[in-house]
């Protein structure tokens, strides 16, 4: 093993100035930071880090002010520019800086400055800023060569995080010599350094420049022993490298600037972590807040803590499991090799002796203490957010005053201002900051127009600073903010209306993991009624984005995949229903039926004005036979007999309105449904789902009196005491009629049905009409018909035409009886046909 | 005529014959173990033949410092070995657990072998397992003439193991009725075995340990008790971790399994085994190989020994039915039934997979098809 014991040096013979070397939010470089300022005393710290915090240096002095904190350096003029160096209690940088103001001993920054680092950063391509470059000791950004990777491997270590953890983070504190360990990481890094030389990127030349000037200048100041400098152990050997003045200053010349400013925002254990935003590079901040504070035994601790957690969520873990947790995390760190157990051993103890060898409860101990929940604090003196800047300029942009009064603002999308006003809106109400809050529009309620009433509030100014969190800008905000709420979000409903805010936002970025996190939650989601309900939203949502011009390539991708899901589970989860669950599952028959049919529409004229981009292709592409396979699906539930009669009946109906089943096929599975072997409730029910609530079935009643005629017909037969319990749904069915329709039907009834035998199809047999229908005349509307549906010239397609409506292709005959109709659902073939013959034992005597 | 014991009837462990169908562990690797006892000076546990390390290495494989290689027995996590033998160094018992075909019994034998040199302590779980089989028995003749004594005691693996400090492994513990599996919770938390008969006891000597191996994932197994779960480290066997590697684990057993059925040789096409993994691999994690798409997970285990089944029934099907080359109609029936297990919700859960995620797939429509058919 490659401890670093051993160095023949002492306190005395420190060399000044002493170069701590350190790996960011290192805890044991931490303690080591602590106890090497303690034995040297230096007269000022020096800590990398930008110089323009200096001043904001006091505040970390204060009592509410609570790491993890960072220090946030913005440009003015674009504060979507920004970079972090966030600094948890752990960090050698926080706990030099801590040491300092305790001591009352002067710290300053001393990198490149941000007004320069900000400056590069718009010139590096996005995602290499210094948070990143931060956060990783190696700074692998500007270099190829990782250098504790080379360190490691030379002491035949396959991972360096470990490898440093080994000798440097969990070294006890039993070393006597405060600063050998960080003479050691200096030879190391020499060695490193000179192997690898002219790896070093430009930037790393220049930040060193300065560095090196700012440390010559401390050492001018306060003498030259006098001056501790905590850095990234990288730049160590540079920092001891005697360099010409004249040089440094040389590559310091000519850089670019912005205007910076910079201040101290709370961070979370969260944005530490790899996986969370700006991370710090390091996964596990939970465990080194841990490794830092615990006092001693800190795999006892840890496990004793892993133990509590555990409890709380209710599993069994006794004391004895832990002093098993804790032997076995020792035995495996022995047998690989280590000098204490590191994460991964106790990690592996709890998989194996608390968890039952599950990675279940591992998830929950990672999220709570591997990484934590801890937030911290910033006092309110520090200086404004730049969230709140950038909500100025918009509000200066978009000529929108924040007014404490009262007012209401009518914005039309179709203009640039409004819709820039009205995505602000939106952003800041998913941030919390509810400035706006839309109210309905009078007058016109076209998806183009939202009405707002507007006021300002004084505590919205603290909500603004609360959502500096999220993000510099306020759409960088929200964006953050909407994938948390995304990701948090409890129900499919609650993504969909966020999958809505988001559109209305223009927060596209957002939309994307929205839409990941809707399709990985659909997916999972058993409850068909739920996926209906999410469905319609969706769609909506599809159409909304078209009138705003949002790319909704993932929405309708998505949209596809819900309908999908809802086809093949809706036929099982509409048998064994109760009828109030019946009723609900028509509800959603009904809303299905309508977002697939406007899903189909949406993605029609897309597909043939612009081409869209491969990736939605398959998608967009499938939307034609969507409702191909709708209708397949309504055919199975039409056939089914476990079907509940309300759903079978209603998805006899939209077949029908569809054009996709004949009035022929329509009395016949009528016919079936009403048949005497038919329980009398079912067969109400069945009346209610065809031609019930609302959806304009009086009429079709009216006009096709051979249904008419089986209602008669099958209501005269029910017996007695049925009667009453069939009653109250009929008269439901029924009393949702206009006042005219109902009493033309009771006219016909009276009139008895068998009077007029020939009528057939729709149009004839309403009195005061002619038998016939007179071609001419009708002819003569359908330009205006046309015009009013907006169809165009062409009509190939209009299922309004009446002759087309009526023509159905019912030639196809199979003589079999009721499985005639099942056989039809599940197989896509849409000519699937009737016969005359069949029904003919419940039509006799009625039609013809 | 010779009077020779028959050799099916060998005492477990003494000797061994020649003509085994399959060697013990201890007996097949006898040299590996030999060359890691002779280099291996780490400290050993009471009564182990290794150390740990060189128990992790004999089961992981290596080179050892004079070069010798070491084959490995298991291959998968490293961690999974480690947490296993430290669990032993510890003397807690370890329970290996996973689905069919993760090589549970495989890594209790090489643990066994490595650590004691002896795999035989062993008792079998079934339904029908006695508690004579964990405890101790009788042989009444004795027991009848001399009345109860030690020498009329028939001592079980487990008594055995705990009077010579040696490992003894119990296959299927969840098979094992619950009241006998009770008997195992004295054991291992006392280390003692009661003789009440005799008034007696038989403590575990040092190196004492066991192995329970169980399928936590089938139907009718007889769930452990928490007092009994808390005595064992448990260490869950994964899944082989590529499709690769789980392509290639089916491929080989189907033709040994082929081969001793004696099936007519078909040419099983890769392919057609990589979609089976594949389909199996996608709807046990739960989500698509790309990660793009989340499914629904159906009930059955679809383990790597199911998929092997699935591709095996095939392989007949296309031999004395089929056209002599794997088709996948000749899989789709064979799938179905392996996927679904609940005639009502794995249904969906498979209708929804195939129009979903296999209807898109490019290169699949010959095999959704097929799928569709049977599934209709």
């Amino acid at each position: 093993m490659t401890g670093i014991q051993e160095s023949g040096r002492s306190a005395e013979d420190a060399r000044w100035p002493l170069l701590l070397g350190v790996r960011h939010h290192g805890p044991g470089s931490a303690r080591a930071v602590r106890a090497a300022l303690e034995a040297a005393r230096p007269r000022t710290v020096l800590i990398e880090g930008p110089p323009e915090a200096d001043p904001l240096i006091p505040l970390a002095a204060g009592r509410d002010m609570r790491p993890p904190v960072a220090l946030l350096a913005h440009a003015v003029d674009e504060p979507g520019r920004s970079a972090f160096w966030p600094m948890a209690e752990f960090s050698p940088e926080w706990v030099a800086l801590r040491w300092a103001l305790e001591q009352g001993v002067p710290a300053r920054f001393i990198d490149l400055p941000a007004t320069h680092t900000l400056a590069w950063e718009g010139r590096a391509e996005a995602g290499d800023g210094p948070a990143a470059e931060e956060g990783s000791d190696a700074p692998g950004g500007t270099l190829r060569v990782d250098p504790l990777g080379a360190l490691a491997e030379a002491a035949g270590y396959d991972d360096a995080e470990r490898w440093w953890e080994d000798v440097v983070e969990h070294r006890g504190a039993g070393g006597r010599d405060p600063l050998a360990p960080f003479a050691a990481v200096e030879e190391a890094m020499t060695a490193v350094r000179e192997t690898h030389e002219g790896a070093e990127g430009d930037r790393d030349l220049v930040r060193e420049a300065h560095m090196r000037l700012q440390v010559r200048a401390a050492q001018r100041e306060f003498g030259g022993d006098a001056v501790a400098v905590v850095c990234g152990a990288w730049h160590v050997p540079a920092l001891r490298r005697k360099a010409a003045v004249a040089d440094d200053r040389a590559l310091l010349k000519g850089l670019a600037k912005v205007r910076a400013e910079l201040t101290w925002v709370p961070w979370t254990h969260r944005r530490l972590a790899r996986d969370g935003g700006y991370g710090a590079g390091i996964d596990s901040p939970g465990w080194y807040a841990h490794l830092f504070g615990a006092p001693d035994r800190p795999v006892e601790r840890w496990l004793t803590k892993v133990a509590g957690l555990l409890r709380a969520e209710d599993r069994l873990v006794s004391p004895a499991h832990v002093i098993e947790a804790v032997r076995l995390a020792g035995t495996l760190a022995a047998l690989r090799g280590r000098p204490l157990p590191g994460l991964s051993e106790t990690t592996d103890a709890v998989r194996a002796v608390l968890g039952d060898g599950s990675d279940v409860p591992l998830a929950l101990v990672r999220d709570r203490l591997v990484v934590g929940d801890v937030l911290g604090e910033v006092p309110s003196g520090a200086p404004a957010v730049p969230l709140q800047r950038d909500l100025d300029r918009a509000q200066r942009r978009l000529r929108l005053k924040p007014e404490a009064a009262e007012r209401e603002v009518e914005l039309d999308l179709r203009k640039d201002t409004d819709a820039g006003r009205s995505g602000l809106l939106h952003r800041l109400r998913l941030l919390g900051v509810e400035w706006g809050e839309p109210v309905a529009s009078r007058g016109s309620t076209g998806t183009f127009r939202e009405t707002w009433r507007l006021r300002w509030e004084p505590e919205l100014s603290v909500r603004v600073a609360e959502a500096g969190v999220w993000g510099t800008t306020v759409r960088a905000a929200a964006t953050a903010r909407a994938e948390a709420d995304a990701v948090c979000a409890r129900d499919l409903a609650g993504i969909t209306a966020l999958a809505e805010r988001c559109l209305a936002a223009a927060l596209p970025d957002a939309l994307s993991v929205v839409m990941r996190v809707l399709a990985d939650r659909a997916a999972l989601d058993t409850d068909v009624g739920r996926l209906a309900r999410a469905l319609p939203a969706l769609v909506r949502s599809l159409r909304y984005g078209d009138v705003r011009g949002t790319d909704t390539g993932a929405l309708a991708e998505v949209a596809t995949g819900l309908a999908e899901r809802i086809f093949v589970g809706l036929p099982p989860a509409c048998t064994g229903l109760d009828a109030d669950a019946a009723d609900e599952m028509r509800g959603h028959v009904d809303a299905v039926h309508g977002a697939v049919g406007l899903l189909a529409e949406t993605a029609a004229p897309r597909g043939s004005t612009d081409p869209p981009p491969s990736a939605t292709d398959g998608p967009l592409a499938r939307h034609g036979d969507l409702r191909a396979r709708w209708r397949a699906v309504l055919r199975t539930l039409s056939g089914r007999d476990r079907v509940a009669g309300v759903v079978r009946g209603r998805a006899v109906r939209l077949l029908l309105d569809d054009g996709e089943v004949g009035q022929e096929e329509a009395a016949r599975l009528m016919g079936l449904a009403l048949s005497p072997g038919t329980p009398p409730g079912d067969a109400a029910a069945w009346i209610e789902g065809f031609v019930g609530g609302g959806s304009g079935g009086g009429l079709l009643l009216v006009h096709d009196e051979r249904l008419l005629a089986l209602v008669d017909g099958w209501l005269t037969g029910v017996s007695a005491e049925a009667f009453t319990d069939v009653l109250p749904l009929l008269r439901r069915t029924f009393s949702a009629y206009e006042p005219g329709v109902r009493r033309t039907l009771g006219e016909l009834v009276r009139r008895g049905p068998g009077e007029r035998a020939d009528a057939v199809g729709p149009g004839a047999g309403a009195p005061g009409f002619a038998a016939g229908l007179d071609q001419e005349r009708a002819d003569a509307v359908l330009p205006v018909v046309r015009l009013l549906l907006g169809l165009g010239g062409t009509s190939d397609d209009t299922p309004d035409d009446p002759s087309a409506g009526t023509s159905d292709d019912n030639s196809a005959g199979t003589s079999d009886d009721n499985s005639a109709g099942t056989s039809a659902g599940t197989s896509d073939d849409n000519s699937a046909g009737t016969s005359d013959g069949n029904s003919d034992d419940s039509l006799a005597g009625v039609g013809r | 005529m010779s009077v020779s014991v028959d050799p099916t009837f060998v005492k477990p462990g003494q000797t061994q014959p020649a003509e085994a169908l399959r060697p013990h562990a201890e007996h097949a690797f006898a040299d590996e173990l030999a060359v890691l006892a002779a280099q291996d000076d780490r400290p050993r546990p009471a009564r182990w033949k290794l150390s740990p390390w060189a128990v992790a290495t004999y089961l992981l494989g290596g080179t050892l410092p004079d070069g010798t290689a070491i084959t490995p027995k298991y291959v998968g996590p490293r961690r999974i070995v480690e947490v296993a033998v430290s669990t032993l160094a510890t003397d807690r018992a370890l329970l290996l657990l996973g689905v069919p075909g993760t090589a549970k019994t495989w890594v209790s034998e090489h643990l066994a072998a490595a650590v004691s040199g002896d795999s035989t302590l062993l008792v079998q779980g079934t339904a029908g397992t006695p508690e004579e089989a964990i405890r101790y028995g009788w042989n009444y003749a004795q027991l009848l003439a001399h009345g109860p004594s030690r020498d009329a005691l028939v001592p079980s693996p487990v008594m055995r193991a705990m009077g010579e400090g040696a490992t003894v492994r119990v296959e299927e513990l969840t098979r094992v009725p619950a009241d006998v599996q009770d008997t195992l919770i004295t054991i291992l938390s006392e280390k003692t075995l009661p003789i009440p008969e005799l008034g007696q006891e038989v403590q575990a000597v040092r190196g004492f340990n066991l192995i329970a191996t169980a399928n936590d994932r089938d139907r009718g197994v007889n769930e452990l008790s928490s007092a009994l779960r808390r005595r064992f480290n448990t260490v869950v066997l994964p899944l082989p971790a590529s499709v690769d590697a789980e392509v290639d684990i089916v491929a080989r057993r189907v033709d040994q399994i082929g081969r001793s059925l004696e099936l007519p040789a078909v040419p099983h096409g890769v392919d057609e085994i990589r979609r089976v993994v594949t389909v199996f691999r996608e709807l046990r994690d739960g989500i698509t190989a790309d990660g793009r798409t989340k499914l629904k997970s159906p009930s059955g285990t679809l383990s790597t020994a199911e998929a092997i089944s699935v591709v095996t029934s095939g392989l007949a099907l296309a031999a004395h039915f089929g056209d002599g080359v794997l088709r996948p109609g000749d899989l789709a029936t064979g799938i179905l039934g392996a996927v679904v297990r609940d005639p009502a919700a794995d249904r969906v859960v498979w209708q929804e997979y195939l129009e979903t995620v296999l209807r898109e797939r490019d290169g699949w429509s010959d095999f959704y098809r097929a799928c569709r058919e049977v599934s209709a």
